[in-house]
């Protein structure tokens, strides 16, 4: 593996060597925050090491405020790491880059345009006839059709989230960050748009890194489930979750994957709190 | 001020992930708009009602009843005065109005938008800001005499502080999101100002322009008080003018005449407000 990390030409996703390059590298990434008035700095992140293959599926799981979001954030050309490395693509992330597309937890669907308008957002320099293909193809998917005259204040907060999946969908890009997207949603919408997302990744095989603090929700979703620690976040564990999808919230298997995290965050919280 | 995605989401919480009824003009259509119509005319009846009585009971040879008002406002408009003085009136407040948002709105997005350049101006605009345009007529006169200038020069200064300052802060309070998904899909520094800045900031910039219209609509009279030449008049020069002549019910007549083209200029820029690509600013949902 070290030996495509250090090759500097960026990796293509069609590898014959069998999509083993990855996607995402993080190497020994860390990230303090100066305090605020003349407090201590904030460590956040502790050097972070983890690998995302191409095409695959990773949940990032951690306690609130451990930094999750921040290991996105810094993948998405957003903020920069105090130290370490974040490699996307054979490259060091340097900035938002439109061959990934991050969707965020607080809707950044542009409330000034009309559903459409929004998912073609990512498609400006395309022709009008591609670009109304494309939106009315991504409409469909998410199970938007009826809506692309809509604006968004329109719409209830899960068909919100829709938008912006379609949006990002749309602009084709190679990685989809998603922080949280789900977050802000109610129960049954949540686990709707699991469902779906499933269905779209299926069918789209893009590279996902997911951030979120439901454990369900990342075993539903992802092919391995990486537990971070509480702050300073550290990888605690990386669970494989090799269930054949849509996974069945009853099936044996899934609730022993789902038990063993919750066990290894009740450890980890233990062994802080024993420090 | 928290923002609309929270309480969205809030909402959702407790409502199935269905799309919210379509919003409509009125909440009840079919019955007739009595809070709209009706209450406000019954509170002109009783205004009109005791302003009459006011003159009856204290017998004042100079003070108007409604109806001495409203023929003076036929008289001043049969002498063509009145459509002569609401038109230099109007006249000045639009190309001023329109000159403080040539200069304002850029101005306050630059502000909003560079820290550097608001650290600069900030100062110097928030200390000049509280300056009444009043206080400028001696300067006004000294500078542009008794042309339209003097009057322009203070619409333009009371009116160009609220729209660059609205300017500013709606660049400020955009929500970082937009702008980071605009990063994102890698707009370029024109497209960016084009498909985001501005149509987040316009609500805001709007409501800082209806501000400032009115301002400057207040401002003009008083300016006309003061530094006008008499042949183009205005209608603060009319209720100057009336006053020295004795003839109160002109006075009033003006005054009257100043609130119904404030009213309409006011309802003329909420029609932009309704405009689709802007309504969102304003809807709470």
């Amino acid at each position: 593996m070290s030996v495509s990390l250090n090759s500097s030409r960026p990796m293509s996703a069609a590898n014959p060597a069998g999509g083993t390059s990855p996607a995402v590298v993080l190497r020994d990434l860390t990230m303090t925050f100066p305090g605020t008035r003349g407090g201590e700095p904030i460590r956040v992140l502790d050097r972070i090491n983890l690998s995302v293959a191409d095409g695959e599926f990773v949940c990032l799981v951690g306690p609130s405020g451990c930094g999750k979001s921040t290991i996105l954030n810094i993948l998405g050309g957003f903020q920069r790491a105090t130290a370490g490395e974040a490699i996307v693509e054979g490259e060091p992330v340097r900035g938002p880059d439109p061959r990934r597309i991050f969707v965020f937890q607080e809707c950044a669907v542009f409330p000034w345009l009309t559903v459409e308008r929004n998912i073609g957002f990512g498609l400006l320099h395309r022709s009008r006839a591609e670009r109304a293909q494309i939106i009315d193809h991504y409409v469909e998917m998410v199970g938007l059709t009826g809506f692309k005259k809509a604006y968004p204040r329109e719409l209830s907060g899960g068909m919100r989230q829709r938008v912006e999946l379609a949006r990002a969908l749309a602009a084709n890009p190679e990685i989809i960050y998603m922080d949280e997207p789900f977050g802000a949603l109610d129960y049954f919408t949540r686990f709707k748009m699991r469902t779906d997302l499933v269905t779209i990744w299926q069918r789209e095989r893009k590279t996902i890194v997911f951030v979120t603090h439901d454990i369900d929700e990342a075993v539903q979703l992802a092919d391995r489930v990486v537990v971070l620690s509480a702050r300073p976040a550290r990888v605690e564990a990386i669970y494989p979750v090799p269930l054949p999808r849509p996974r069945s919230l009853s099936d044996p298997a899934y609730l022993e994957t789902r038990d063993k995290i919750l066990a290894t965050i009740g450890l980890g919280l233990q062994k802080n709190g024993v420090k | 001020m928290i923002p609309t995605e929270v309480l969205t989401g809030v909402q959702s919480l407790l409502t199935p992930d269905l799309p919210p009824p379509a919003p409509g003009p009125s909440a009840a259509p079919s019955r007739f708009p009595m809070g709209a119509i009706l209450l406000p005319l019954g509170v002109a009846a009783v205004t009109l009602n005791a302003w009459q009585l006011a003159v009856f009971f204290t017998e004042s040879q100079v003070f108007p009843t409604p109806l001495q008002a409203l023929e003076g406002i036929w008289e001043l408009a049969a002498k063509g005065v009145l459509h002569r003085y609401a038109i230099s009136s109007l006249f000045r407040v639009i190309w001023s109005f329109l000159a403080a948002v040539a200069v304002g709105v850029p101005f306050g997005l630059l502000l909003g938008w560079s820290t550097r350049a608001a650290q600069a101006f900030n100062p110097i605009l928030q200390v000049l800001r509280p300056i009444s345009p009043i206080a400028w007529i001696p300067l006004a006169i000294l500078w542009f005499g008794l042309s339209e200038l003097a009057p322009m020069y203070l619409i333009f200064y009371a009116s160009v502080f609220p729209i660059t300052v609205a300017a500013m802060a709606s660049v400020q309070s955009i929500q970082l999101n937009y702008v980071r998904a605009a990063r994102n899909f890698g707009l370029s520094r024109l497209q960016m100002f084009l498909h985001v800045i501005l149509p987040a900031t316009l609500p805001q910039i709007l409501t800082g322009l209806r501000i400032a219209l009115g301002i400057a609509w207040l401002v003009v009279v008083a300016a006309e008080m003061v530094v006008v030449n008499p042949q183009s008049g205005g209608l603060g020069y009319l209720i100057l003018d009336s006053r020295s002549a004795g003839r109160y019910d002109l006075v009033v007549a003006g005054m009257l005449i100043i609130g119904v083209i404030g009213f309409i200029l006011d309802l003329l820029v909420r029609q932009v407000e309704r405009l689709d690509d802007i309504r969102w600013g304003y809807v709470s949902k």
